[in-house]
């Protein structure tokens, strides 16, 4: 049994190719259209962001300096080193998870446990 | 002795086996759904999805379950015609069923559908009204992390490249001399989404709904064998060698603020994709938020499973014989294939202009991960970069094109559904 279906009323039932060609101009044009806007929209959002917490990185690093020079303070105590470790590790250009992560990496690829291995540091080398 | 011969023969007519019998379409069908299952089970092409759609095939053709009745649907889609004015088919499914309608005008609601149909039309309710595939959009959103396009917002340039192939495979439709409607429906295969798929098609076209679904989740399954072929075609190994810059780091606030700003704006610019964006949108904000962890977990796991198991059963259960076995099925499949690689070849052809642009600091591969599907586009970048340079990492940098390639098969979906939604 073939069943016919009743089609929904549609405001656009059939095309010639031209006309086609045209919806799916207009189509492209619109998906652009959009994407650009939130292109901008990004670009706006990520200015004033950036410049917002540049002005309070910019605030908290004059308010120790406006502060009167305080009693020199007592050296901090540091903690003991977990067991294993050997010594700290310095980052140049490098942010503590991307060196956590470069450091299981190694690990991994020379099959080894990180508490065998010593980083002494990690510096990003730019091309 | 007559009395049970009569009553085994009874039996005989009554049982499934009989009915196989009285259209071997049915029997193709079954074949149909279990090289699905095994595509999904053994092969792993999708098995999420493709399991349950596959299952949904297999019951809806079993005769005499009466699980999916699509002539419930084509009532429910003719409300408001006069009975009269129906094909002589449905008229005998209204009589068949006792409908009575005031005036000889078809009033079907919910109500009546839920008391007449079977266990996978009231599973189809969500399709119909949109409900899962927004739901899943709203899962999908507590999963992306839309960090590489705001890092990199021209990646939502090759995102809107990408929409190439939904209107290239629209007007090989439209040439073919499928209507508007489902030309349209066609075409967001290119979109290589399934949700927006079967939520545009269940709105423009929902007696094209199985074919489209699968073919758009079969699809995506074979993007690591479509797309290298063009990627390689359409670049040079000096191109696919690109080395880009690493990433800029994005704020939590800009990430908090990215779902909300574009919420706003897009959904005024284009109201009827507020559904699939809205929800894609509340699903990240869950995400970035870091107020809403228990949402951003149920939306984007037990809500999900739950919702992807009604979605790809009750889709799966709209391809019942005799609306599956056409040429138009075998159409669809090769217009889906052409909406690929023109899509494909959309982002790959506007990452070789940006490559031009900016003297060669973007990969043009990045590109070709604009056709959504997240993430599978964005590894095959990677994986066809790093086959030209193996110290090529273009994974983050294609996730940006990647996600911006699902917002814009969403806007698509707008577009055509306020165009061809009548």
């Amino acid at each position: 049994m073939e069943v016919t279906s009743a089609a929904p009323t549609l405001a656009i039932q059939n095309l010639t190719f031209g006309e086609g060609v045209l919806y799916a101009i207009l189509g492209m044009l619109v998906v652009f259209f959009a994407l650009v806007l939130i292109m901008v929209i990004i670009k706006i959002l990520v200015k004033v962001t950036d410049s917002s917490a540049a002005k309070k990185a910019a605030k908290a690093a004059e308010a120790p300096a406006e502060a009167a020079p305080a009693e020199p303070a007592a050296p901090v105590k540091r903690d003991d080193p977990a067991p294993g470790t050997a010594g700290d590790i310095k980052l140049y250009t490098t942010d503590p998870k991307d060196a956590a992560m470069i450091m299981a990496i190694v690990a991994d690829a020379l099959g080894k446990p990180l508490n065998e291995l010593r980083f002494k540091s990690i510096r990003e080398i730019k091309e | 002795m007559a009395n049970i011969i009569a009553t085994l023969g009874r039996l005989g007519q009554t049982s499934g086996f009989f009915g196989l019998f009285t259209d071997w379409r049915q029997i193709v069908m079954i074949v149909i759904a279990c090289i699905l299952l095994y595509l999904g089970l053994v092969k792993k092409f999708e098995p999420l999805l493709l399991v349950g759609i596959a299952f949904g095939m297999l019951l809806t053709n079993l005769p005499f379950g009466n699980m999916y009745n699509p002539e419930l649907w084509d009532l429910y889609i003719a409300n408001g015609q006069s009975v009269a004015s129906l094909s002589p088919e449905l008229q005998a499914f209204i009589a068949e069923h006792g409908f009575i309608f005031a005036d000889g005008v078809v009033q079907l609601t919910f109500t009546e559908l839920i008391h007449a149909g079977g266990l996978l039309d009231i599973m189809y309710i969500g399709v119909k009204i949109g409900l899962y595939p927004s739901l899943i959009f709203m899962g999908v959103g507590a999963m992306t992390d839309f960090g590489p396009l705001i890092a990199n917002p021209k990646s939502l340039l090759l995102g809107a490249a990408a929409q190439l192939g939904i209107f290239v495979a629209f007007l090989l439709a439209i040439v073919i001399g499928f209507p508007a409607n489902v030309a349209a429906s066609i075409g967001i295969i290119g979109g290589a989404d399934g949700p927006t798929a079967i939520w545009l098609t269940s709105k423009l076209a929902p007696d094209y709904l199985a074919p489209i679904a699968i073919a758009a989740y079969s699809y995506m399954a074979l993007i690591p064998m479509i797309q290298p072929p063009v990627m390689k075609a359409l670049t040079t190994k000096e191109m696919r060698e690109v080395k880009m810059d690493q990433l800029r780091p994005v704020s939590k606030t800009q990430k908090i603020l990215f779902p909300i700003i574009v919420t706003i704006f897009t959904c005024l610019l284009l109201p009827s994709v507020a559904p699939l964006l809205g929800c894609l949108m509340l699903g990240n904000l869950f995400k970035e938020s870091g107020v809403t962890d228990r949402l951003s977990d149920t939306a984007q796991n037990a809500l999900m499973n739950i919702v992807t198991i009604f979605l790809a059963t009750s889709v799966g259960a709209t391809a019942r014989y005799d609306r599956f076995l056409n040429w138009k099925t075998l159409a669809i499949i090769f217009l889906g294939l052409m909406a690929f690689e023109f899509a494909t070849c959309g982002g790959l052809l506007l990452g070789r202009v940006m490559y031009r642009i900016t003297k060669g600091k973007i990969n043009p591969l990045i590109g070709s991960a604009g056709v959504s599907a997240v993430p599978m586009a964005a590894r095959v970048s990677q994986k066809v970069g790093s086959e030209a340079n193996p110290s090529n990492f273009l994974l983050m940098h294609a996730m940006g094109p990647n996600v911006a390639g699902v917002i814009g098969s969403a806007i698509a979906a707008g577009f055509l559904l306020a165009v061809f939604g009548g």
